[in-house]
């Protein structure tokens, strides 16, 4: 048994299973014949290889069916072409490596079809994706792009970008293991979306060979390869405990001393509002508006910002609550509407409500929006606005809501001025929500988006901490909401501890929904309150986590 | 030597799936048919890379030619009617 890897649990669970590697660029091999090449042997490895990606697409095709069936078969015809067999053997007759001829056949035709233009882009992009299949086969390195075994896998890669996930095949991953990233990179993120296991910034992890079993433990950040078979014994009764105890996670959030925390869901637009249910959302905590204002040159009209208010609205039993997060834009997330020129630091520049004081009119229109669709809907909508600073702000902002037949106007606290002062912005405005993901950029000074500085992310650093109980006793002094809808409330033993600071709602990926529920009803307000001193004494994040995850009941039980 | 001049049906020409039908129907002939267009050099009509790069587009004409063998007259009949037909409408 080798030694675990480690890195930061970000997405709870154990999985168990043989490692995918996710390949990068596959190499050119060297044009120089090597001396000694049997061009025969060459040859048959070439054809075997050709042969083995055919096989392979094919397979994927008739397991997906559909329009993906055609597309992967088009491309296997393209690698059983006979034109591209022909090459292959005239170019390893003349003492090319298979490797070699490969690579060169496939690049003949991707040229000529490169030179045809645009319209053969497409075909192009195949026949990169075949040669680079074809050529790691034979020089044994991993194949570019999401894997696709054919069997249930940890997924093993340097990180993962937006596009790999598109295409990945969400019901065959058991775990993730990346040697970068950080707890808000787009990996946590996709596996707490999928309630799978997930290790990020795992130093050592694509040194792994394809098919190595491990054990990944999501909540300790342990890896432990090549385990034994009690230890494979041991992680999979976890894996079942806690499908079994998923199963049974029903009903509105609650401590074990009957205390209500909503549980609530982060969604993006409508078509997240059916899986936020079916999840078992009391309602929505962060109701990103973004989508209707980006990539167009003008703002959406009121009815149809209201058209897509009210069908997340409608998607909600009567008198769930929906909190609409209004247009948080800026440098970063530039609209056409709204010029702000160039920022030399967009994160510190004219974002959120900053940004939208500058064209009142887009606000006014989105409240009434939401006003007109609140009106004509059963769910309890309330308003809030990003990136506040003072109470000044917080209560220009409640100023504008006024004007609308919106429940309740709060604001985000993502600032730290704004949490050390949250007792007079509560003043101002009926509930906060803190988005733990921004404060902890603010708070460190840490850019979010540089990925070298992503463990000042880690939403368990005390520093941090202090901030969200400050803004939880001001909550409790003045007997107003406060909520967390950042990557925090997403993971159930930190849940616990913002409990315990006094957070009264907790929004997240629906998939964290029922592990939260769960843990959050074995504690009692005042186990919570003591979990949360273990979290506020410890010298760091990782102490942190240690700690409350020693001292929090059910942990193993629930196999998280 | 035996030929056919066909105007390619479907309107995205000889692309996606009606090139993929095509090459599968060359395939299961019993001859080697050829295919031509703007009278440049034939291709070999089993080799969908081939097909592609002829970049023949819906409503332009093709030569579909095969050498004078048994079963070559039906063969080019069988392709003719692959690359006639509209393959989008259905």
């Amino acid at each position: 048994m080798a030694t675990p890897l480690r890195g930061v649990g970000v997405s709870p669970g154990v999985a168990v299973g043989p490692v995918a590697l996710m390949g990068g660029e596959v190499p050119e091999p060297p044009a120089g014949g090597a001396a000694g090449l049997d061009a025969a042997a060459e040859l048959h490895a070439a054809k075997a290889a050709l042969e083995a990606v055919a096989g392979e697409l094919e397979t994927r095709g008739r397991a997906a069916g559909g329009d993906v069936q055609d597309v992967l078969e088009a491309q296997a015809m393209m690698v059983r072409d006979p034109s591209l067999d022909d090459q292959v053997e005239t170019l390893t007759g003349q003492g090319r490596s298979a490797a070699r001829a490969v690579w060169e056949a496939f690049t003949v035709y991707r040229d000529v079809l490169a030179g045809a233009g645009e319209y053969m882009a497409a075909r192009v992009a195949d026949l990169d994706d075949l040669r680079g299949r074809t050529v790691a086969r034979l020089l044994g390195v991993p194949v570019p792009g999401v894997p696709h075994p054919g069997h249930p896998y940890v997924l093993v890669a340097r990180d993962l970008a937006p596009a790999d996930t598109a295409v990945l095949d969400a019901t065959s991953v058991l775990g993730f293991v990346t040697e970068e990233g950080g707890p808000t990179s787009h990996t946590a993120i996709l596996a707490k979306s999928l309630a799978v296991p997930a290790v990020v910034g795992c130093a050592g992890a694509t040194g792994l060979a394809d098919g190595t079993r491990v054990i990944v433990d999501g909540g300790t950040g342990e890896v432990r390869v090549d385990p034994s078979e009690a230890e494979v014994r041991a992680a999979q009764a976890r894996v079942a405990a806690r499908l079994a105890a998923r199963g049974q996670a029903t009903g509105p959030g609650a401590t074990a001393d009957g205390q209500p925390v909503s549980l609530l869901a982060n969604i993006g637009g409508p078509a997240d509002a059916p899986g936020a249910v079916g999840a078992g959302a009391e309602g929505v905590g962060l109701f990103r508006t973004e989508f209707l204002f980006l990539d167009r040159t003008d703002p959406p009209t009121i009815d149809e910002q209201r058209e897509a208010y009210q069908a997340v609205f409608d998607a909600f039993p009567a008198g769930a609550k929906v909190v609409v997060r209004t247009l948080d834009a800026g440098a970063d997330k530039p609209l056409a509407f709204l010029d702000l020129g160039g920022e030399p630091n967009p994160a510190l520049g004219q974002r959120g409500l900053r940004a939208v004081r500058r064209v009142p009119e887009v606000l006014a229109d989105q409240l009434e929006a939401v006003g007109t669709a609140a009106a004509a809907s059963g769910a309890d909508v309330w308003v809030m606005a990003p990136m506040v600073a003072s109470a000044d702000e917080a209560a220009w902002f409640r100023a504008q809501a006024r004007r609308q037949p919106i429940g309740k106007a709060g604001v985000m606290i993502e600032i730290p001025a704004a949490a050390l002062r949250a007792g007079a912005v509560l003043a101002e405005v009926d509930f906060v929500s803190i988005g733990t993901n921004d404060l902890a950029q603010y708070t460190f000074a840490a850019d979010r988006l540089v990925s070298e500085l992503a463990s000042f992310q880690d939403p368990w650093q005390p520093a941090l901490l202090e901030l969200v109980a400050r803004v939880g006793e001001a909550g409790r002094d003045s007997g107003k909401p406060v909520g967390v809808c950042g990557e925090a409330a997403g993971d159930p033993l930190l849940a616990l501890v913002l409990v315990g600071l006094g957070v009264t709602s907790l929004s997240m990926a629906p998939g964290s929904l029922a592990d939260v529920r769960l843990l959050l009803g074995r504690h009692t307000m005042a186990d919570c309150r003591r979990l949360a001193r273990l979290a506020l004494e410890a010298s760091e994040a990782g102490a942190a986590r240690r700690r409350v995850r020693e001292a929090a009941s059910g942990v193993d039980e629930l196999g998280l | 030597m035996p030929e056919r001049r066909v105007v390619v049906g479907s309107k995205v020409g000889l692309h996606a799936r009606p090139a993929a039908l095509f090459v599968q129907a060359a395939a299961k002939q019993p001859v080697k048919v050829t295919i031509a267009k703007d009278g440049r050099d034939p291709v070999d009509a089993r080799s969908i890379l081939a097909v592609l790069a002829l970049d023949v587009r819906g409503g332009e004409e093709v030569v579909l030619a095969t050498a004078d063998a048994e079963g070559a007259e039906t063969a080019l009949d069988e392709l003719a009617t692959v690359v006639a037909t509209d393959h989008d409408a259905k």
